[in-house]
């Protein structure tokens, strides 16, 4: 109550902008900027991506400039090398070859195995979604090393398989193609249980009422897959295409322990090969040339899939 | 002829559950029906067997002549909106309305005449190009509906259609939703749990509870003439008030005890139908709207009484009063002129050619 006994306004509304007054500072009106504030509470992170991330390539590209024994500045000697490199051209076909067909095989495994596990009864579905995570949760490296294994020409598991169906042994690791199709088959096994998780999420958060409207509509099953389940499920899709796809082709594990780049070169990614020439033959700046040009590469992917999504986010959500 | 038949239609659910409990129920062709209820009572269920999109546990529907048990949804030639529209995200609103034509294999001429038919119907001409997204609420329903009338089925399903729009758009698409049945004249189930959507709309109302079908009538003959205490309660707005009372029979003529000093007598149309009934716990039902002033002197038959009022409720038009008659509250619509006040007596009239007698046992109307 006021003074005068009159009800009084609860809260006055705040204006929008503080009215300059003469006690408060320029310094203060600053600091109390919403931008400012979210710029100061951001800081912490961008200090860890400038540490972590900014600092490091950029340091990899000055790297590259550089001579083999890091005294004297060569240009883009390195760039230059690499291009008119065989091997290099080899290897760039390599990384596009395995990272595409790995990302398109894990991504068709991942649906049929999200379709799957989503059409199964609740109570079965946690103990096999369980079960379908554990390639993803074995480190890389080691479960690489059980297929290294089974794929030994001497003792083979895997060929011993095939033999029972009266197929003769197949050189896994020893030939160019079927040493590129192992490595391929080891990375879909370790990969395909992280795109049926992102698209089981994907596949619950369909509305059920939508595939109701569909069936009245006179939908089939596979009308309701193309027409509600795929268009529903885009945006997911092309986000976890596009991050499977960098961590594929940046690959080192698996290659790494499968085949280590043999034979012939001809299994060798990006990240193996910039390894195998910037550590193990002692040139670290034309090392790192390699390494950088997966940058272009991914980064051209990267824009055209985000550019997709945040349509489809405006046009839908 | 496209006329649905419910015969004995059971609905038990996992673990038990029975939504529906062995209903019959006739819809004639052109009719339209609306299934309410409160929450629970089974109405949805039973649209979503009509529909195909539950099984029937036990029973039968009927479609336009044809057991449509075993016969999924796309093969039953009926349409359905949904509470929450479930238009396609995706698709623009002219897409929306032509998918289920075009999975038939329509002609696009085809379609397009009757997308552009429906859309002139609705007024939403100007809106086919857009994304659900870029729609109101209102909107949205009308494509739903749209997308129901391009398929020109033999039934019309609706699900608490309105239930997601606010209040003034509700009374408007209301309306809307007349106005195309009056146009196409499809068929038309509709569940809603609103009493006043169902009494505006319906040709029949089909008042459902725990599962059953209490009664089924056109509007006015459920307003005047409901069997039961459910139905007697539930439409109406405000409800019927219900109050503990006695018959007594006094020198031949039969009253109506209230409570102490308090009582009313019985029509004497009614005298016979009620004498049997003398010894029974009963309520005294009447409805706040017949429950008045007395200066009203163009009714007969009006028993005056007195009664403390408690709270006095303003609504413009009317005023709603409310008492207590031993302990049970009871609501009546009076002349806003009436001059009521709250903690003051007033004299109000029971109108009662209006009122019910039921049965506190089995809850049957007398």
């Amino acid at each position: 109550m006021a003074p005068d006994g009159s009800a009084r306004a609860i809260a006055t509304p705040a204006p929008l902008r503080p009215a300059r007054s003469p006690g408060v500072s320029s310094l203060e009106r600053l600091a109390r900027r919403r931008s400012t504030i979210a710029f100061v509470m951001t800081v912490p992170l961008i200090l860890v991506i400038a540490g972590l991330v900014a600092w490091p390539a950029a340091y990899a590209m000055y790297l590259s400039t550089l001579n083999r024994r890091m005294t004297a500045s060569v240009g883009f000697d390195n760039y230059m090398f690499m291009i008119e490199s065989e091997t290099f051209w080899m290897v760039a076909w390599q990384s596009c070859f395995f990272a595409i067909t790995a990302v398109l095989l894990k991504a068709l495994i991942g649906f049929w195995l999200a379709h799957m596990l989503h059409n199964l009864p609740v109570r079965g579905q946690r103990k096999w979604r369980g079960m379908l995570l554990v390639p993803w949760v074995i480190p890389p490296a080691l479960s690489t090393l059980g297929w290294w294994w089974m794929f030994d020409p001497s003792y083979s598991s895997i060929n011993w398989i095939i033999n029972v169906f009266g197929f003769p042994d197949v050189p896994w690791l020893g030939h160019p193609w079927w040493a590129r199709i192992a490595v391929i088959m080891v990375n879909v096994w370790y990969g395909a249980p992280f795109f049926m998780i992102m698209y089981l999420a994907a596949l619950k958060s369909v509305p059920e009422q939508l595939y109701e409207a569909a069936a009245i509509d006179g939908a089939t099953s596979s009308q309701k897959l193309f027409y509600v389940t795929l268009p529903m499920m885009q945006n997911i899709i092309s986000i976890t295409v596009l991050f499977s796809l960098i961590v594929t082709f940046a690959n080192y594990d698996i290659v790494r322990v499968l085949t280590n780049g043999g034979p012939r070169d001809t299994t060798h990614l990006f990240a193996t090969y910039a390894a195998q020439v910037g550590i193990l033959s002692g040139h670290l700046p034309r090392g790192a040339a390699v390494s950088l040009f997966m940058l272009p590469v991914l980064a051209v992917a990267a824009f055209f899939i985000l550019r997709g999504v945040t349509r489809r986010t405006r046009e839908m959500m | 002829m496209s006329e649905v038949n419910l015969r004995k239609v059971v609905k038990l659910f996992e673990g038990g559950v029975q939504a529906v409990r062995g209903i019959d129920l006739e819809i004639a062709d052109h009719e339209f029906c609306v299934l309410v209820g409160p929450s629970g009572c089974g109405k949805s269920t039973t649209l979503r067997m009509i529909a195909g999109l539950e099984e029937v546990s036990e029973g039968e529907i009927w479609i336009g002549g044809t057991m449509v048990n075993d016969i999924p949804p796309k093969d039953r030639d009926i349409a359905m909106v949904f509470q929450n529209y479930a238009l396609y995200p995706h698709m623009t609103v002219f897409e929306n309305m032509a998918f289920g034509l075009k999975l038939r294999h329509f002609p696009k001429d085809e379609i397009k005449r009757r997308v552009d038919r429906a859309a002139s119907i609705l007024s939403i001409g100007e809106l086919l190009d857009r994304k659900p997204k870029a729609l109101s609420g209102g909107q949205r329903q009308r494509v739903a509906m749209g997308r129901a009338i391009v398929r020109d089925p033999k039934v019309f399903l609706f699900d608490e259609p309105l239930s997601n729009l606010d209040a003034k758009l509700r009374v408007q698409m209301r309306t809307e939703i007349k106005k195309v049945h009056q146009a196409v004249k499809t068929t038309t189930i509709y569940v809603t749990h609103d009493q006043v959507e169902a009494m505006t709309l319906a040709d029949r109302v089909v008042v459902m509870n725990h599962g059953v079908i209490e009664q089924v009538g056109p509007p006015n003959e459920l307003y005047h003439h409901p069997a039961t205490i459910f139905v007697a309660g539930f439409i109406g707005s405000p409800a019927m008030n219900f109050i503990p009372a006695r018959l007594v029979n006094a020198a031949g003529a039969l009253t109506i005890q209230l409570g102490q000093g308090l009582s009313v007598p019985v029509p004497a149309d009614r005298t016979a139908r009620y004498a049997p009934h003398a010894s029974k716990k009963l309520l005294f039902g009447i409805r706040p709207e017949h429950l008045t002033e007395t200066t009203r002197t163009d009714k007969q038959n009006l028993a005056p009484i007195t009664v403390d009022l408690d709270v006095i409720e303003p609504m413009g038009m009317e005023t709603l009063v409310h008492f207590r008659i031993e302990g049970t509250p009871v609501c009546a619509r009076v002349d806003p002129a009436a001059g009521a006040q709250a903690g003051a007596p007033m004299r109000l009239a029971a109108h009662m050619d209006q009122m019910h007698l039921i049965d506190a046992d089995t809850g049957r109307v007398l």
